[in-house]
This record gives C-alpha cells, sequence and structure tokens, in this order.
C-alpha cells in the first residue's frame, strides 16, 4: 500500500469506494435479464393457473425448473442492488441503514426460498 | 472542513423546477416500475414454495394469485415488467455512448411505451 501513489489508490473508485462496481453489475444482470425474463415470463405464465398434479409435473422438467431457477437468482441479485440506488437516494442516516439491511436480506432471503423450491420440484 | 456551511447551500434546480418532460418522466417510471414488481417477485417465489410443500399450501398461495385480486396484481406488474425491461434496455444503450441526442431519446420513449403497452396486452391474451 506504501508504495502505491494517490492518484493510483483514487483511481476507478469514487465516493462509493468501489467504483463502477455496482454499475458493471447492473449492466451483466440486466443484459442477462433481457432474454431470462420474456422466456420466463411465457414459461410461468403456461403454468399458472393450471392445476396441482399439471403445475407438479410442468415444473419436474428441466427447461422450465432452470428458467426459473436463473431468473429467480439473477433478477433477486438485480433487485438487491437497484433497491440499493432507491434506499441510498431517499433514505439517510440510520433509517436508510436498517432499510438498506432489510431490503438485502429480504433478496437474498427470497432468491434462497425460490431456488430451493424449483431445485425440489425438478428433482 | 467539509461542514463548514452544511444545510445553507444553494441548491441545483430539481424535481421541482423543471417542467416533465418524457425523458425524465419515462426515467422514472424505469425506477418506480423496477421497485414495485417486488410484490409480483415475492408472490411467485410464494407460488414455487406453495408447490414444492404440497396441495393445500399451493390451493392457498394459487388461489390468491388467480383471484381477481392477484390477477389486478399480476396484470400491472407485467405492464411494469415489459415497461422496465424496454427502458433498462434504453439504459444499456445510452450507457453505450449511443441515441443521447434529445429527439432520438424523445422518439425511442414514444415507441417504448407502445410497444410495452401491445407486449402488455399481448401477455395478457396468451396467459
Amino acid at each position: 500500500m506504501a508504495y502505491l501513489t494517490d492518484r493510483k489508490r483514487a483511481s476507478g473508485m469514487g465516493a462509493a469506494h468501489t467504483g463502477t462496481d455496482h454499475h458493471w453489475k447492473m449492466i451483466v444482470t440486466s443484459v442477462a435479464l433481457l432474454v431470462l425474463i420474456p422466456v420466463f415470463v411465457f414459461t410461468f405464465g403456461a403454468a399458472l393457473g393450471s392445476d396441482y398434479e399439471t403445475a407438479l409435473a410442468y415444473y419436474a422438467r428441466p427447461w422450465p425448473s432452470a428458467i426459473a431457477a436463473l431468473t429467480i437468482a439473477v433478477s433477486f441479485y438485480h433487485f438487491r442492488k437497484g433497491v440499493q440506488t432507491l434506499i441510498e437516494d431517499y433514505v439517510h442516516g440510520f433509517a436508510g441503514k436498517v432499510c438498506l439491511i432489510a431490503a438485502i436480506c429480504i433478496s437474498y432471503a427470497a432468491a434462497a426460498i425460490g431456488i430451493l423450491a424449483v431445485v425440489r420440484l425438478a428433482l | 472542513m467539509a461542514d463548514v456551511n452544511r444545510g445553507n447551500r444553494p441548491l441545483s434546480p430539481h424535481l421541482t423546477i423543471y417542467r416533465p418532460q418524457l425523458t425524465s418522466m419515462t426515467s422514472i417510471f424505469t425506477r418506480i416500475t423496477g421497485n414495485a414488481v417486488i410484490v409480483a417477485a415475492l408472490l411467485i417465489v410464494w407460488w414455487f414454495a406453495a408447490l414444492a410443500a404440497g396441495p393445500d399450501a399451493f390451493a392457498t398461495a394459487n388461489g390468491f394469485i388467480t383471484s381477481w385480486f392477484g390477477d389486478i396484481i399480476m396484470f400491472l406488474s407485467m405492464a411494469a415488467i415489459w415497461y422496465h425491461l424496454l427502458f433498462g434496455l434504453r439504459h444499456l444503450i445510452w450507457d453505450s455512448g449511443r441515441m443521447l441526442a434529445v429527439d432520438k431519446s424523445e422518439t425511442f420513449g414514444m415507441a417504448a411505451i407502445i410497444v410495452a403497452v401491445m407486449l402488455t396486452i399481448f401477455t395478457a391474451i396468451v396467459i
């Protein structure tokens, strides 16, 4: 660290101390979701509204369940990052930290529950 | 001494000053739709968890999501998802340094609104 110049330490970091990392992750996940969301909408739409046995058989197939698991994982990560921007813009101080922690916990918890459910349906 | 004049500085013009424009309004709605979709996302996770849990849990979750109230949530979320997807695409194009001219932005904005409405109607009919 002592050998780094100030210019080198500041390079790419900015006020958030993480540089362009947040923005880059939003770009990557949004490109992935550009493909996943339309496919998920129409596969999930086909299962929604059907009875228990039909829905169970539908998500026992590898293709719909893979789409569902990927969409849940990527979209909740995208939400976790996106809602962070929302909270940082409008809620400040201690309340902001509480909101941020709650939002992050809800995002990962929902993603975990969703993926576990899909895995159980698929296997 | 960064805190010398905190809270008493002149502010740059914000939402209350500017006339609403297509570009600013579509940007604000991108944020609102993106965050509002969490409601549908949590309902869908509930649906999957219930389907994995068994017939009784599924009947409760599926019953709520396909009720008239659930239908309204899912329909509005569908519109929000298509809107957010198209305007997210616009942000990706902007980030690549393309289509930044005002006239092009406004044309794409109007086109994306129309496409989002059409996709929503199409999805509602198909599903």
